[in-house]
């Protein structure tokens, strides 16, 4: 079949303002998008600019605006976008050159919940035990791949980009019930901020979003119910 | 940019990150160390490692890791360096314990320790039958392992270079001194005078048109490595992974039969019953690839086309979907097919290169057949070769190989950073790669590097895979001089600075070009079969000539040169190879 590609170009070295460009590609079906945009890259147009690598959705390279919602070009396929395929970058974030945007502000919001185990007290010689229901209770949001396609699916997000978002959250939670960890209280302080949970309208936008099938929205919602019920 | 660093680790994934948290934790606080990465953090493929990590806890069931070293030293087809496989086998409990009190989330027992999971090719008491030894997390233990080891890394506040795209070695009067790096953002060069610096750039899968490597998998640092002199070890053996989905490559992890998926040709049989009576599904990955072939050959495909049916159809929902949730969603997603309720098509893809550059059990690159260092350069994981894969690797041992010999490379690379001074600097250390963009930006060959590398890959699965015979080794050779001789002729439509992939994916090309090269003409050399490397025209092990390592250099004349380093043996001599 042919598919007809509408990509948001921009480079802002060259381009006073972004502008949509078209390609007509045969494609199959069971392409994905990714597929189609290497084919453009490499068969018509190299200037064409975007980020991929894994190419089966787990290295959270290549998240864009597809057809209006954010996906992994490489999980979705031609035959569930239909013959005409918008393509943009994610929203949000400053755009470097096409479909790459700088994702410097993302991982500080990461950085900033703390996202590593913090736990001083001495290592038994072999494995700290974890019950496989308190491994569970965490488990959803080890899935995160930092891919952004939640936070840059968030309304509240776009309104104030000081808003730490729905990724770093959701690596927050990933700490805080995990039964190894102590670093709640901190991790806590930092959400319980003006610029914390409570910035989140429970929109459900980011758990349509996430590629991984992490449900955002809940992992937040376990984190401000957490705030009412034992500190605040 | 002139930037100087104690410490440059090149590469971002497992075996640069457990690289870089080492060095941070024993020298972290007096000198300066930097990680660079073409890619984004926590983008690099190690997180695509999905069945586990190997190590004889012996959580389920009694093991040893003698027991890991004997099975690691067969599946190797007996190539494998026996005191570097030793090491690994001792130091991974060690290290998985680790991982676990680095935070690393792994699925547990009922009792709350580790969980384990059969594997192809791990076996109890030297070959009696599978045993529980792959450590995992689900199906994405890679995952977990990359981004644990990049928190730990924040946690310690390495320094990350995101996006630099190392083009070069700086090797000068006798020494490593640095790196020549790209910023992708800016298309500036950058000069990285070091006293040490460590390749941790992953494979080079991409020379092959199935594969299930990452598009960024296309070898830059072993390329690089070769092209400055160094020669390249075992590059003839190449592994193919039994289960990628059909067309797509994109790997099924060994796991799935570790929990009891069987391999179907057309007649429903069981057809590794035949060909690896002990250990059937669960034999190694050159064996299971070689059998699916054979099948298929045979006219048992499934209705007479090229692939076989994994079926997991008789482990139930529960099993499947949550101790292996990642491929269950791939195949859904790419196939939509139900793995519950429908076998899953797949055939051999490119997976792993067992061969690479050559280094001692510290991680010191070594420079020729007496295994004399370079000082100051270090490799580890996929593009090193230590070498603890042989002509096969098992599954499970590459999570494991980058995390002991990360860490081994890093605690060598501490103490000589304290005991030696800067590197003198040649005048232009970036002239390589400076002539090198210029050329490709600049020429008007009017070449395209997508036309190129599609017709390589092809050319590579053609004739030099799972099956290989000196006509198709002769006809790959001749085809990539015809390649080459046009690359020389490529030019990039991008001629902007900023976020330049398509001049990006050029240099990947030669990188590629070159390892194919060195990989074609290596499997011609050696007339036996072994492991990975199956030579149609010599089908049989010939220890009598062949047990031993080979080692591939560029001569003075351009042409390639070939020379040979014997295996280490301790304590398991060569035997047949039978499961």
């Amino acid at each position: 079949m042919q598919v007809r590609v509408r990509i948001r170009r921009y480079d802002p070295a060259q381009d006073q303002r972004p502008r949509y460009q078209e390609y007509v590609v045969d494609a199959e079906p069971e392409d994905r998008l990714l597929d189609v945009l290497n084919r453009i890259k490499w068969e018509i147009d190299g200037t064409l600019t975007f980020r991929r690598s894994c190419a089966h959705g787990v290295c959270g390279s290549d998240a864009m605006l597809i057809n209006g919602v954010n996906r992994l070009a490489c999980k979705v396929l031609v035959r569930d976008l239909g013959s005409t395929i918008t393509v943009e970058p994610l929203r949000g974030f400053p755009v470097v050159k096409d479909l790459v945007v700088d994702m410097t502000g993302f991982f500080k919001a990461y950085r900033a919940v703390k996202p590593w185990l913090i736990n001083d007290e001495t290592p038994p010689p072999t494995e700290r035990l974890q019950s496989p229901s308190e491994r569970e209770r965490f488990d959803d949001t080890t899935k995160c791949i930092l891919c952004a396609s939640c936070t840059t699916s968030c309304p509240s997000f776009w309104s104030n980009p000081e808003y730490i978002g729905p990724a770093a959250i959701v690596n927050a939670h990933r700490f805080i019930f995990d039964s190894r960890d102590r670093g709640a209280a901190e991790r806590l302080d930092v959400l319980n901020s003006r610029e914390g949970v409570w910035r989140c309208r429970t929109i459900f936008n980011c758990t349509d979003a996430c590629p991984r099938g992490i449900e955002v929205t809940r992992a937040i919602q376990d984190v401000k119910r957490l705030l009412l019920t034992e500190r605040v | 940019m002139h930037y100087e660093f104690d410490a440059v680790v090149v590469g971002a994934g497992g075996a640069g990150l457990s690289a870089a948290l080492e060095l941070a934790r024993q020298v972290g606080q007096t000198h300066r160390i930097a990680v660079l990465s073409k890619l984004y953090p926590v983008r690099s493929h190690t997180g695509a490692a999905q069945g586990g990590i190997g190590a004889a806890l012996g959580n389920v069931e009694e093991d040893h890791w003698e027991w890991h070293a004997f099975d690691t030293v067969k599946g190797s087809d007996y190539l494998a360096d026996q005191d570097a496989v030793e090491i690994m086998c001792r130091e991974a409990i060690e290290c998985v314990y680790d991982l676990e009190h680095y935070g690393l989330p792994f699925s547990r027992l009922e009792d709350g320790r580790i969980a384990q999971r059969r594997f192809g090719g791990h076996t109890r008491n030297y070959g009696e039958g599978p045993v529980h030894r792959s450590c995992y997390a689900a199906d994405r233990t890679g995952h977990m392992i990359l981004q644990t080891m990049y928190q730990q890394c924040l946690k310690h506040d390495v320094k990350f270079f995101d996006e630099f795209h190392v083009l070069d070695l700086i090797i000068h009067q006798g020494r490593c001194a640095g790196v020549v790096a790209y910023e992708i953002a800016t298309g500036r060069l950058h000069t990285f005078h070091a006293k040490a610096v460590l390749f941790a750039t992953g494979g080079f899968g991409r020379m092959y048109k199935v594969t299930s490597n990452a598009l960024a998998l296309t070898g830059d640092g072993v390329a690089i490595a070769f092209r400055r002199g160094i020669p390249l070890e075992d590059m003839e053996f190449f592994q193919f992974h039994p289960t990628g989905i059909y067309r797509l490559g994109i790997l099924i992890t060994e796991g799935a039969r570790g929990e009891g998926g069987i391999l179907r040709n057309n007649d429903g049989e069981r057809f590794m019953e035949r060909y690896a009576p002990t250990i059937k599904d669960l034999a190694p990955r050159d064996m299971v690839s070689r059998a699916i072939y054979w099948e298929i050959r045979n006219g048992r495909g499934i209705n007479g086309k090229d692939y076989v049916h994994l079926d997991l159809t008789h482990l139930g929902r529960e099993i499947i979907e949550t101790r292996l949730p990642d491929i269950t969603d791939f195949v859904r997603t790419y196939l939509g097919i139900d793995p519950v309720k429908e076998p899953i098509p797949v055939t051999p893809t490119a997976h792993y290169a067992m061969g690479g550059i050559p280094t001692d059990v510290d991680g010191r690159v070594v420079t020729d057949a007496s295994n004399t260092p370079l000082p100051g350069f270090y490799a580890a994981g996929e593009c090193a070769c230590v070498s603890v894969h042989g002509a096969n690797r098992l599954g499970t041992n590459s999570l494991l190989d980058i995390l002991v010999f990360g860490r081994r490379a890093a605690r060598h690379m501490a103490q000589y950073i304290q005991q030696v001074d800067m590197p003198a600097m040649p005048d232009d250390p970036e002239q390589w790669s400076r002539q090198t963009i210029a050329r490709l930006m600049e020429g008007d060959g009017g070449e395209r590097h997508g036309q190129i590398r599609a017709e390589l890959q092809s050319l590579m699965m053609d004739n030099v895979s799972v099956f290989r015979t000196e006509e198709t080794l002769k006809t790959a050779l001749e085809g990539l001089a015809g390649l080459k001789e046009r690359y020389g002729r490529v030019t990039v439509q991008d001629k902007g600075r900023r976020f330049n992939t398509d001049l990006l994916e050029a240099i990947e090309l030669g990188n590629l070009l070159e390892l194919a090269e060195v990989t074609t003409f290596a499997a011609r050399q050696r007339t036996e079969s072994r492991g990975g490397h199956y030579r149609e025209d010599y089908p049989n092990r010939d220890d009598q000539n062949w047990l031993k390592h080979s080692l591939v250099s560029r001569g003075e004349d351009g042409g390639l040169v070939w020379d040979s380093k014997p295996v280490v043996i301790t304590r398991f001599q060569p035997q047949e190879r039978k499961y």
